[in-house]
């Protein structure tokens, strides 16, 4: 195998371990494991509630795992002795409300962490923000404030914001759930862009489209669990449980 | 009409207490300045430290809060004034004053500035989170510059109405505007002197009050 060849030698991009976390008396996830492979773009169905969300929010920490182990390149994400700021410089996260700060230009928005956190001087800060706001298209709106900006226009500055820290993995949060269909196209296209680059991607997202065209693997994820996984076309054509197979017949037939 | 221009407008009155109203005017504004400064500085330092949740810590801040909202000022400035020479405090009247307003102030503050940063939508802490800031550094650059936006009109008209206040120092001897004017009025045996710290109070504070007004407007808009 090409991946334990590999592992052998860089250990996978990012793997989750035994993953469990609660709200309350309400257990979201019940045990995930994960691995993610260097530039691989994997894509996470479910439905709404299935825990997809928090199982992302748990590989950055924004979510407190109850339990198991995630590592980011073989460095433990979980763990006492964790650098948690450091090592979120390398997973660059996109919300489904985008998120950019109201009070800074888009420029101010992708330089804030390079500048406070890499301690980069000015210039060179905002040499690489414009650099990322030109990978998503948007260096001329530089010097412009959120509200001014098109919602599918946030979100790529956000996308920038995650991008300018040059992480080496992307999680997405519905990043496109939030946006009238005739933006969505545009922050695809910024993501497909970024997965011919070579990015390693995690995308909880409901643009099946999008996830045939761009996938590696799809995973199906209800009521807490890893259903089950397989490239797009084993999902899509041949879902090998009923679930899966039921919450693929509901969207189609919303779509 | 006579009686009533001789007892408000008495011009001979009026001549001969003019320079110690103004020697008021200058401690009133000192005393405004002074109060403003600290009692925000003080009251949003407060709100900051609360942000950390240290349960404690809050408790505390809450229970400062709380009760020097709920006194009356004259209640806190006649207790300080007239009890810690008791036990061996001996305050100006100037300090005492200074003390209980910017306290007071600074509770008002505090929970001014706390509602701003709880205002802050929680995506914002986690946007700057996900990108490495730490929880004071998302404080810092993230969080207070918007909760300052959302917190600057009533913040402003608090200011204001405390340091109108600044004329409770009158019960302990203060030498400020009405110190002086209820001075000048019992030698006088004329209402001319609280007349002119009338007039004084208008044309310290009215430019204040329209200011409050332009910044509300200001930031009421969408922030752009």
């Amino acid at each position: 195998m090409t991946q334990a060849a590999q592992g052998a030698v860089a250990p996978p991009t990012l793997t989750v371990r035994g993953l469990r976390k609660s709200f309350g008396a309400e257990e979201v996830l019940k045990g995930i494991d994960l691995t993610i492979a260097r530039s691989e773009l994997v894509f996470v169905l479910g439905p709404s509630g299935s825990g997809k969300s928090t199982m992302l929010r748990c590989c950055n920490r924004l979510e407190e795992p109850d339990a198991g182990e995630i590592t980011l390149e073989g460095d433990p994400v979980t763990g006492p002795k964790v650098d948690l700021n450091r090592l979120r410089l390398r997973m660059g996260m996109v919300f489904q409300a985008f998120n950019l700060y109201p009070h800074l230009s888009a420029l101010s928005n992708v330089t804030l962490a390079l500048r406070k956190v890499r301690r980069l001087p000015r210039a060179k800060a905002e040499a690489l923000g414009l650099a990322a706001l030109d990978r998503v298209g948007l260096k001329a709106k530089a010097g412009s404030y959120p509200a001014q900006l098109s919602g599918g226009q946030q979100q790529r500055v956000a996308i920038a914001r995650a991008l300018a820290l040059e992480p080496s993995v992307m999680l997405f949060d519905e990043p496109t759930s939030a946006l009238d269909p005739e933006l969505v196209g545009d922050v695809l296209a910024v993501m497909q862009d970024m997965k011919a680059q070579g990015m390693t991607m995690l995308v909880v997202s409901h643009e099946m489209k999008f996830a045939r065209d761009a996938a590696d693997r799809v995973i199906f994820m209800d009521a807490g669990r890893i259903v089950e996984e397989g490239s797009p076309e084993q999902i899509f054509e041949a879902p090998q449980h009923e679930r899966t197979e039921t919450f693929l017949a509901r969207f189609s037939g919303r779509g | 009409m006579e009686a009533f221009l001789d007892t408000f407008f008495n011009g001979a009155v009026l001549a001969r207490y003019a320079p110690s109203i103004l020697q008021g005017v200058w401690v009133t504004v000192l005393l405004s300045v002074l109060i403003v400064i600290s009692g925000i500085a003080g009251g949003s330092a407060l709100a900051c430290l609360r942000a950390y949740r240290i349960r404690l810590l809050s408790v505390l801040i809450v229970i400062y809060a709380d009760i020097f909202r709920a006194l009356p000022p004259l209640v806190l400035i006649l207790l300080v004034f007239f009890g810690l020479p008791n036990i061996g405090i001996l305050l100006s009247s100037f300090t005492v004053l200074y003390l209980i307003l910017t306290l007071v102030l600074a509770a008002f503050a505090e929970e001014i500035v706390w509602a701003g940063i709880t205002a802050v939508p929680k995506g914002q802490w986690e946007a700057s989170r996900s990108t490495g800031l730490g929880f004071t550094q998302t404080l810092i650059w993230v969080v207070l510059p918007q909760a300052v936006r959302i917190v600057i009109p009533p913040l402003t008209n608090r200011a204001i109405a405390i340091t109108k206040m600044t004329a409770l120092g009158m019960v302990i001897g203060v030498p400020d505007i009405l110190g002086q004017a209820t001075t000048a009025q019992s030698f006088s045996a004329n209402a001319s002197p609280l007349m002119l710290a009338a007039i004084a109070y208008v044309f310290l504070f009215l430019p204040l009050v329209i200011f409050s007004r332009w910044l509300e407007t200001r930031f009421a808009a969408p922030g752009v």
